[in-house]
């Protein structure tokens, strides 16, 4: 008997295990334009739901139910299904020309009479992703030509450590089974759409029991019966299927929601699953009648794909630089990392008088002070509280400073961080600085001297603070000379920055603004340093080695004795 | 962790669930509609006490995501929230006789009503100035989570406490059937520490603006932000401290270890309203609270009156994409 109509040419065969007032309103759909629908229900579904789900499409004469089959995920049963439902349809239905497989959750984008215009103007073609098992990167599991040489009498999802240990074993002792001759191995989506041809050809082929039966033990033959068999009979294979149906990286199916409309409708496909049962609107908008699309588009997932391929990255990647509630990496180095580039300067605004504003207008950025003093965070301008919400209270700060550094930079995104760092401040977060590829460091070994030199507390208190910082930035010189550093790391001696300070400045200036490439027309200005090494020499007599800022002379002239070279001294 | 340590987990379990049933008494039935509840229904559980200018509110929304059943245990309300409540047609009323603090907080309350009605259900438990947002929650329901969820094989969804606030206080006044957050629209977007508590797995989240004004000098008293308020529940299920952690262990691993991010999202809190000032003198003098109220008394000293949290690098809450962006929550691979 054939179904009169537009539809008549294809054919559904529909698999359904749940949601079945879903199922029965698209196989109403198709029934309705003439398209025959032979549906297969699980056999393991509740036996009242399934007799409404009949009694419900009864008085459709396109529709037929199939002999019921036990549906596990990964076993024979689907395919099972699949062949007695195929066998009913040809035998019932003799205009079907084209059969597609779908499921209760697919859902048609686009018109049927898009589609059989589609598969009419290719009479021979069976779409049918078909792939050689050396060719798939998708299986889950890492199970490709092993789903055809082992044995696999274990329950995936209820059996899982047997299911590993058997496949163990038969790895252990090499234990293979053959592949029938002529059979070669092909993977692919589970839904297809088959020429009668071809379809026919393997469903009547003499050499059917032996493929039962030996793709009875095959692992998710759903994936490869038909993908493989179809190789031996089809003559025009296109290695694609119509139905629109993306997995993510658990391999499970993606699920369209209300939201996706517009993205399905811009899409193209033909079929699309897996709907949300309860996605009402999609139901609403797509299963109503007319709504021609542009009729003779080709199927255009990539929209799609690149939403769901963001969705995987974002799952298994994550976003560097963020740690959060659902993110928190156990791997230190990617626990250290921050978002994005930022500069630490050592001993700039120490040497500098107005190295922060200078910064500020060469880099085009707000220029902090030092976030790490030990009285507040000296965020720039003198805010007391920065984006994000980060407050400037010491405290806070130093509850977990490695997190008030990882946020600054996560809140800033887009916006260069320049701060500036010295032996004065909290180190604790001088080892997670150092470890941070992001991190930029620039250091002037020494000049926290500078400060001291011109401050006019008692000697006495300036010798020993003058102690206790260079102890503190040795460790500092020896922390970011270690092995383990990622950061980028810069040293220069206070002498050595002193005696040609442009072609550092012009280095910091590009790096942090490198738009803005060229020669840098305003400089910071120089502390006055007549009188340093007279200051040093002075240390060096109460009894302390001043060993971090390189050589000055004791006489007045600030210019330390090293020869100079280079650009000439233009600071001024 | 050891065979003795994860043996001595499962008997602090079984010991909250035996203080749960000692505690059975304490819980009188005010109206009990559980034979409503079908297969698949998702649940709400609540412990509170006077907020009946908050219910109506509280109720629409949750009604809004989906969800079917409220299951609510009042303590010892005397505004009118038990009757209110108990004219509901989805909602079963316990009305808790004792001390808040002595039964662990309304944990060993809400315990009892978890083990009792919730087996096989996926489970909210929220306060009543709580406000759940996930991914997608303006366009898919509750459900469309719990179903996507359930295909993943997950067990347990974290939301972690944000903290709203208005930018003057005075606009924070609130009247029966407003939504909080119209008023409440600003928050702490980038000033939270996260550390891993290794006994029980869960995450520890400190920050916000209650850190940032009343905990500014001693941070470490700050209050836990972390919370799982949405499990797909088991009999042998627990919350232990609030629901900032449950048992068994494996439910708090809400977090990706390997780099990724797994989805998450965020309990609005509508705690700093007008009617906050009030709450805060009661609550420290009850001191039924958290260690004896000590969060309500930082509040009284912090404040005078009504606190100002606002500040300029305030925040504007517009929607859930919103906070994904700004590393608050996150999608995960749901898409």
């Amino acid at each position: 008997m054939t179904a009169g109509g537009p539809g008549g040419s294809v054919g559904f065969v529909m698999l359904c295990h749940t949601a079945f007032d879903r199922a029965a309103q698209v196989a109403r759909h198709w029934a309705a334009q003439g398209s025959p629908v032979v549906i297969h229900v699980d056999r393991r579904a509740d036996r009242a739901e399934v007799q409404r789900f009949r009694d419900g499409l009864a008085d459709l004469a396109g529709v037929r139910f199939a002999p019921r089959h036990a549906c596990e995920w990964g076993t024979f049963g689907i395919v099972a299904a699949t062949l007695d439902a195929a066998t009913v349809m040809l035998r019932d239905f003799a205009g079907v020309r084209h059969v597609m497989l779908v499921s209760g959750s697919c859902l048609p984008l686009r018109p049927l009479a898009d589609l059989v215009a589609y598969l009419d103007a290719r009479p021979r073609t069976d779409f049918i992703e078909s792939v050689t098992t050396e060719d798939v990167g998708w299986t889950v599991g890492g199970l490709n030509i092993e789903r055809f040489t082992m044995r696999f009498p274990f329950s995936w999802r209820r059996r899982r450590r047997l299911f590993d240990a058997y496949v163990a074993l038969q790895r252990r002792i090499g234990w293979r089974r053959r592949i029938p001759a002529g059979l070669v191995p092909h993977l692919g989506s589970q839904w297809w759409c088959l020429t009668r041809r071809t379809l026919a050809a393997i469903l009547e082929d003499p050499r059917r029991a032996s493929h039962d039966r030996y793709f009875r033990h095959v692992w998710i033959p759903d994936e490869s019966y038909f993908q493989t068999l179809v190789r031996l009979h089809a003559t025009d294979v296109e290695s694609r299927s119509l139905t629109l149906s993306k997995f993510d990286f658990q391999g499970k199916p993606h699920v369209f929601y209300d939201d996706h409309l517009q993205l399905l409708r811009r899409s193209d496909c033909f079929v699309a699953r897996k709907i949300w049962p309860h996605a009402g609107k999609l139901y609403a908008a797509f299963l109503a009648a007319g709504g021609a699309g542009p009729a003779a588009a080709e199927p255009g997932p990539g929209k799609i794909d690149r939403l769901f391929a963001k969705a995987a990255e974002r799952r298994v990647k994550g976003r560097a630089g963020l740690i959060m509630q659902s993110r928190l990496p156990a791997d230190p180095a990617e626990a250290g990392r921050t978002a994005a580039a930022y500069s630490v300067f050592q001993g700039f605004s120490d040497l500098f008088e107005n190295f922060e504003t200078w910064l500020g207008k060469v880099a085009g950025t707000r220029v902090h002070g030092r976030l790490f003093a030990p009285d507040r965070v000296h965020f720039a301008g003198g805010e007391t509280v920065w984006t994000g919400a980060l407050s400037d209270s010491a405290a806070l700060r130093d509850y977990d400073p490695a997190a008030f550094l990882r946020n600054l930079v996560w809140n800033t995104r887009g916006e260069r961080q320049c701060f500036q760092f010295g032996p004065a401040d909290d180190q604790a977060i001088a080892p997670v600085v150092a470890r941070d590829a992001n991190a930029h460091v620039s250091v002037i070994t020494g000049a926290w001297a500078v400060p001291l030199f011109r401050s006019d507390q008692p000697f006495a208190d300036i010798r020993r603070e003058a102690a206790r910082l260079q102890r503190i930035e040795t460790d500092h010189l020896a922390l970011l000379r270690g092995g383990a550093v990622r950061a980028r790391v810069r040293i220069w001696s206070l002498a050595e920055f002193v005696e040609s300070p442009m072609e550092p400045l012009q280095l910091i200036a590009d790096e942090i603004g490198p738009r803005a490439r060229r020669a840098l027309t305003e400089v910071p200005r120089l502390a006055d340093l007549s009188g340093f090494g007279r200051f040093l020499q002075n240390l060096r007599n109460q009894g302390m080695q001043p060993v971090l800022m390189g050589d000055f002379p004791v006489d007045d002239d600030p210019r330390p004795i090293t020869p100079r070279r280079g650009k000439p001294y233009l600071v001024k | 962790m050891g065979l003795i340590q994860s043996y001595g987990l499962r008997l602090r379990r079984k010991r909250l669930h035996l203080r749960a049933w000692r505690g059975r008494r304490a819980l009188s039935p005010v109206a009990d509609r559980t034979r409503a509840i079908r297969p698949g229904a998702i649940l709400l559980v609540s412990v509170l006490r006077n907020e009946r200018i908050r219910l109506p509110y509280f109720l629409t929304y949750y009604r809004d995501l989906g969800v079917d059943h409220f299951l609510i245990v009042d303590n010892g309300s005397d505004d009118g929230s038990a009757d209110w409540l108990a004219a509901q047609p989805d909602v079963s009323l316990w009305s808790a006789s004792g001390s808040y603090a002595a039964a662990r907080y309304g944990m060993d309350w809400a315990t009892r009503l978890h083990r009792r009605h919730c087996h096989g259900h996926w489970c909210l438990t929220v306060d009543a100035d709580e406000f759940l947002i996930y991914p997608f929650c303006e366009t898919r329901p509750l459900r469309a989570l719990t179903d996507w969820l359930d295909a993943s094989q997950v067990r347990s969804f974290p939301a972690m406490l944000l903290d709203m606030y208005a930018q003057e206080t005075a606009a924070a006044s609130y009247r029966e059937g407003q939504d909080p957050f119209a008023s409440l629209q600003w928050f702490d977007s980038g000033n939270y520490t996260i550390r891993p508590n290794r006994a029980y797995g869960d995450l520890w989240i400190q920050g916000g603006p209650r850190a940032r004004t009343f905990f500014a000098a001693a941070p470490a008293e700050a209050p836990a932000l972390n919370k799982i308020p949405l499990v797909r529940w088991q009999r042998g299920y627990a919350y232990l401290r609030s629901t900032h952690m449950l048992l068994p262990r494996g439910l708090n691993l809400t977090y990706e270890r390997s780099g990724g991010e797994k989805p998450s999202g965020c309990l609005l809190h509508a705690k700093f309203l007008d009617t906050f000032a009030d709450k805060v003198h009661e609550e420290a003098a009850r001191g039924e609270h958290y260690a004896a109220g000590r969060e309500y008394r930082a509040y009284r000293e912090g404040l005078g009156a009504v606190p100002t949290l606002w500040c300029r690098a305030s925040e504007r809450y517009i929607n859930w994409r919103q906070l994904e962006i700004l590393g608050l929550m996150s999608k995960g691979n749901w898409a």
